[in-house]
């Protein structure tokens, strides 16, 4: 197998030494099959231990090592050398404050996810047995439910670089992904978040967190169909209030 | 000095690690839970599992069938009492969490579809296309995020338990973002990190999987049971080793060697045809499985590639529209990792180490020798594997003593005093003394990347599918020198936040004790059994060996092993017979 040598510009922040990241630059061996990530393993097991990352499956699944790889945030496990330049630029995720080299502060998306009730509201509770649940009923909400939490889709966000409060496209899907479930009637209880100044109208459609996002889980998508959701909710109530001249909750139909 | 107080403490939060939690969260929402684990918990490799898991549905399907499967399938090591405990539990744990969201695969009925697995005699497996284990994971993850007495402590390393009396109170973590020591104290632990296929150098386990829990409770003077037996998955790909989930068998994928030949046909699991049919050829064990492919290698019917010698695994015949309905992740990887559209070409595949069927010694409550500590999944050893564990066998386990581990703490933290300060205290100085003196050892040229190196290539070169006498000999004197050498180890890192050199020099620490119990407990057990081949002992030995290893740890040298009888109810061991040509 041939060996290719790349150079990696690794942009690097240790709180306790540096007043602002730096970039540190390393010329790796590599096989021609590697990924980013390997060359990054590279480094830490014989050129530097101090480089901190983080990683775990190596199979694009656990969602631990998404980084911006020249200029696109990408799971590093899957950003092939065969598919980049000799000469590569590693860094964090943008959006987030940066903990220690590539290594990211998750606690404000973690706050996020937990935020918009990420979990089922069943319409009518069972305790044993299970719900029926047709693979057409499956397919409608499935696509949301593959997001690993990578976060790249954070990173390319217009809207999470200008607002801190806003949900998201990660945390916006699951919430989708709930909502478009047939066992499922928490939508009322999920628009606090998301139908807020701080949910799915922050969105500007610009389509970018679709665009990057691994598992093509289409965040954008799903803001679109909350919106239409949530817009029909809202003449649905103007009719019901003119009719019954009083407001009622957004509950399912 | 900062001490935690919780009633239960909680390492690890995976499948198993979320289970028990939310089971205690339920139980008694007034407990108060600390769940640590050294990632956030989606990234636990719970979501790495992809084929399914196994729980008794169909109408022709019964306890008893999935019983003597799992017990077959382990070569009779199983504990029996608890294997009847778990496939009664098993589908009842399935449709908990198919309640809770989980996005199974459904017939055309809208009910949860099952498929084959290897060495399952019907069709059983529950599965979400091929990523079963991911879809679990989020579903716990996020189903756990309803209980506020469940309170995460995410990217805490953990270090050791905490003991006094003989009892457990608790554990000591670092919080990697500060560096800090933490003790916490609870009334019960429960260890749920998971397995250790990191001590081998080609492994479908992710990083994280260094057996950490496993070391720190055998530090703790609770033995490890049955680590000699260490299951090789026998598709996963050249390189990288990631899995090709046993579910491409489960649809009809065949194995073929160099010359096409379905070689499976010669090693007790023929005829070939009809295909597919349940318990023969491509759906046998795992272990019989991964054997087959040592001895074609050694024929010479293997195929050549840089990444070591495959066999190939053809699906072309599925068609692409079943594959992109039920196998679509691992088209995917196949296509990206090693260029193979599996719709077009057969897959070049190998065995790949991927579960540990030993543990933490427990028994069917998830409950140690050692007072208030508990452990479930597949750190723990209660012991359903037996020898070799039967596919879809361990998401099922997560769950079902996951829950039991979580609910039995809970009993019990109500009648248990709190823990005692000073001890947790003095324990939590103990530990930060000795990370003191890892953190400041002068460099003498020893390093972390350099000795887990070492480990690897002494745990596949000695300890691989077929051990021997002599192999395992080499093992032993080799991890004995690594244990001594690893005193040495210095960190380049001396800094506080996220220091990813010190939790490396700690994994490697828990791989290297892993690994003395893998290597001694094989090395004593002289018979062949599962998973376990011995190229000096080539027969099973009920007389001497129907028992369960137990590695117990010395402060200096290598582990004691003993042994346990094995707990046989119904089944009396026979022959493992697969193949024949009857779709059973």
């Amino acid at each position: 197998m041939s060996e290719r040598n790349i150079t990696l510009d690794v942009l690097r922040y240790r709180p306790e030494i540096d007043d602002q990241p730096v970039w540190q630059t390393y010329s790796v061996p590599c096989q021609e099959d590697w990924v980013v990530l390997d060359a990054l393993n590279y480094v830490k097991d014989n050129l530097d231990r101090t480089l901190s990352y983080r990683w775990s499956c190596h199979m694009a699944v656990c969602g631990s090592c998404a980084m911006v790889i020249n200029d696109n945030p990408i799971l590093s496990c899957k950003a092939f050398l065969r598919d980049l330049p000799d000469h590569i630029r590693v860094e964090p995720l943008e959006n987030f404050p940066i903990e220690r080299d590539l290594v990211v502060v998750l606690d404000d998306f973690m706050d996020k996810l937990k935020s918009v009730k990420p979990f089922l509201v069943p319409k009518e509770p069972l305790t044993q047995g299970t719900y029926d649940q047709s693979s057409t009923q499956l397919k409608k909400y499935k696509p949301f439910s593959m997001c690993i939490n990578c976060l790249a889709c954070y990173s390319v966000c217009p809207q999470c670089g200008l607002n801190d409060d806003f949900a998201g496209p990660a945390a916006l899907a699951l919430a989708h992904r709930y909502n478009a479930d047939s066992r499922d009637q928490g939508r009322s209880v999920r628009e606090d978040v998301v139908a807020s100044n701080t949910g799915i109208w922050e969105c500007t459609f610009v389509g970018a967190c679709s665009e990057v996002c691994p598992k093509n889980v289409d965040p954008a998508a799903a803001i679109q169909q909350m919106k239409i959701a949530s817009t029909m909710d809202y003449f649905k109530d103007l009719v019901i209030f003119k009719s019954r001249a009083k407001p009622t909750q957004g509950e399912d139909s | 000095m900062e001490i935690i107080e919780s009633d239960v403490v909680i390492v690890g939060a995976g499948a198993a690690g979320l289970s028990a939690a939310i089971a205690i969260a339920e139980k008694d929402p007034d407990l108060k839970i600390s769940l640590i684990s050294k990632v956030y918990p989606m990234r636990s490799h719970t979501c790495a599992a992809e084929g399914g898991a196994a729980g008794v549905v169909k109408p022709e399907d019964s306890l008893d069938k999935h019983f003597s499967d799992t017990v077959k399938g382990g070569d009779w090591l199983c504990d029996q009492d608890a294997v009847e405990w778990f496939v009664e539990r098993a589908p009842k744990e399935l449709a908990r969490i198919e309640r809770w969201g989980c996005p199974w695969s459904r017939d055309e009925d809208g009910n949860v579809a099952v498929r084959p697995f290897g060495g399952m005699k019907v069709e059983r497996t529950w599965y979400a296309a091929d990523k079963s284990g991911f879809h679990i994971l989020h579903t716990l993850f996020q189903t756990s995020l309803k209980y506020p007495s469940i309170q995460r402590f995410d990217e805490y390393y953990s270090t050791d338990l905490i003991t006094a009396d003989g009892v457990c109170q608790g554990v000591t973590a670092i919080e990697m973002r500060s560096g800090q020591l933490t003790a916490f104290s609870g009334k019960a632990v429960i260890i749920a990190t998971g397995g250790a296929g990191r001590v081998f150098p080609f492994t479908t386990n992710g990083a994280i999987k260094t057996g950490d829990g496993m070391a720190m409770a055998y530090r703790g003077g609770v033995p490890l049971k049955d680590m000699e037996f260490v299951q090789y998955h026998p598709t996963g790909l050249p390189g990288t080793g990631i899995l090709m989930t046993e579910g491409c068998r489960g649809e009809g994928g065949i194995l073929v060697n160099k010359d096409g030949y379905r070689y499976l046909q010669d090693y007790g699991l023929g005829p070939p045809d009809p295909w597919p049919r349940n318990k023969a050829m491509e759906l046998g064990p795992r272990d019989i499985l991964s054997q087959a492919f040592w001895h074609e290698q050694q024929k010479g019917r293997t195929i050549k590639t840089p990444h070591g010698d495959v066999i190939h695994m053809d699906l072309r015949h599925l068609g692409e529209d079943l594959i992109n309905e039920r196998l679509p992740f691992v088209r995917d990887l196949a296509k990206s990792y090693v260029g193979v559209d599996m719709v077009h070409e057969p897959v070049p595949v190998r065995p790949v180490v991927h579960y540990t069927m030993g543990g933490i010694h427990t028994d069917r409550y998830g409950q140690t020798d050692l007072g208030g500590l508990y452990a479930a999944g597949e750190c723990a050893c209660v012991s359903i594997n037996g020898s070799n564990r039967l596919g879809s066998n361990s998401l099922t386990e997560c769950l079902v003593f996951g829950r039991e581990a979580g609910q039995r703490a809970a009993q019990q933290v109500a009648h248990t005093d709190a823990p005692n300060t000073s001890v947790v205290q003095a324990q939590r100085d103990q530990t930060q003394a000795e990370l003191a003196a890892l953190f400041m050892r002068e460099n003498t040229g020893e390093s972390v990347a350099g000795l887990r190196r070492e480990m690897n290539e002494a745990m596949e070169s000695g300890a691989g599918i077929y051990r021997s006498e002599d192999s395992l000999d080499k093992t032993c004197a080799t991890l004995a020198q690594l244990r001594e050498r690893f005193k040495k180890v210095a960190l380049e890192d001396r800094s506080n936040v996220y220091n990813t050199d010190l939790i490396q020099a700690l994994e490697l620490k828990a791989m290297i004790e892993v690994a003395e119990t893998m290597a001694h407990s094989a090395r004593q057990r002289k018979e062949s059994r599962g998973s376990h081949q011995r190229l000096d002992f080539t027969e099973r030995d009920d007389t001497n060996y129907l028992n369960h290893s137990l590695a117990t740890y010395q402060v200096s040298g290598p582990p004691i092993i003993g042994y346990k009888d094995v707990t046989i109810t119904k089944s009396q061991p026979g022959q493992r017979v697969y193949g024949g040509d009857k779709h059973e």
